[in-house]
């Protein structure tokens, strides 16, 4: 039985600091009823994410929450928000809170279930032995590239980022199908002939 | 002329974001980062563009049809790797087979490349069609708008 000691060490208070920042980031969004902030706090949200990732020394997850996370989502918020409102409708107080209640179950739950969480690092954790340590002493001998999560992710697990590939894919054909390709209707230009019954009510 | 200062910083840092985006791809092996991640940047080198000099402008440089074309090349690359490594005789995906006489798997180390590529150009045309299609439908609003 080790003694469990208790030491403020730098990385703690960055942890807490962040962690901090997140909640209050999140309070914040929860809050906001305009559009435009809640997708900028969202933003922030994910680079303060990123930055924790790096905490936990998992620097590509890191990279791909700053880069698609707190770029790409952004912008593509930000987007969509264009082709709505600006502003949240007003939100009105239901008399049984249902969802409240739903959301701090599930919270309470969740809470609950860290208390069987391994110890982070831990060696005897599911997440670090079997295949994951399996990867880690295979790597050099397997493929011979220094970062363990590119080999994983491009030879050991090809398959699945194919997969992958095939999902961003399928999201790009779905958005030219369902937003039209030559077509914008409403905004600038429309190539295409509307339909001869709706004439009146096309622009 | 409005938007100087935002015109002549982005034309500044087009280039660099582009190099960025390569240097993260080519490096994925090395270091952080990858296909997913280098597409990504890619598509935000193009965006940023956008965001300044208007949309149209931006459809100038890189046109949708190109794109679309970029989608299906990435997706194709990928699995056209899988297909090589199998006409070379091993199984779909085996890099090995690429160069099997190396010592220090250099046949893995092409394959990775390779498939990444594939990865890259098929996220960053895919985001910036994604981009293109949401951000066309409306005419340019106001700074006020906002």
């Amino acid at each position: 039985m080790n003694s469990f000691q208790f030491e403020v060490s730098p990385i703690l208070l960055v942890d807490l600091s962040l962690l901090t920042m997140l909640l209050l980031v999140a309070v914040a969004m929860l809050r906001s009823r305009h559009l435009f902030a809640v997708v900028m706090l969202s933003g922030i949200y994910s680079l303060l994410s990123a930055a924790f990732f790096v905490s936990l020394d998992a620097v590509d997850v890191a990279f791909t929450e700053a880069a698609v996370g707190a770029g790409i989502s952004t912008v593509l918020m930000l987007a969509g928000m264009l082709l709505t409102s600006r502003r949240e409708k007003p939100f009105e107080a239901r008399r049984v809170p249902v969802a409240r209640i739903a959301v701090f179950a599930t919270g309470a739950a969740l809470i609950y279930a860290t208390i069987d969480m391994p110890a982070f690092g831990d060696r005897g954790a599911a997440a670090n032995s079997y295949v994951g340590q399996a990867y880690i002493e295979e790597t050099p001998n397997d493929i011979a590239v220094p970062n363990v999560v590119t080999a994983v992710l491009a030879s050991y697990r090809g398959f699945d980022t194919l997969g992958e590939t095939l999902v961003v894919f399928t999201a790009g054909l779905a958005v030219i199908l369902l937003l039209g390709v030559g077509s914008t209707r409403g905004g600038r230009e429309v190539s295409d002939v509307p339909p001869p019954s709706d004439n009146e009510e096309t622009r | 002329m409005d938007r100087l200062i935002l015109k002549v910083t982005t034309k500044i840092f087009f280039a660099p974001i582009i190099l960025f985006a390569l240097y993260v791809q080519f490096h994925g092996d090395y270091g952080p980062g990858g296909g997913f991640q280098a597409g990504v940047i890619f598509a935000v080198a193009f965006i940023l563009h956008a965001f300044c000099f208007g949309l149209e402008e931006t459809k100038k440089v890189l046109p949708p049809r190109a794109l679309l074309v970029a989608m299906v090349v990435g997706v194709l690359f990928y699995a056209g790797t899988g297909v090589a490594t199998m006409l070379l005789g091993g199984s779909f995906l085996g890099y090995d087979q690429i160069d099997p006489a190396s010592t220090h798997h250099a046949g893995q180390h092409y394959g990775i490349l390779l498939v990444e590529w594939g990865v890259g150009v098929t996220v960053a045309s895919t985001m910036l069609t994604i981009f293109y299609h949401f951000t066309g439908r409306e005419p340019d609003i106001d700074q006020e708008d906002w």
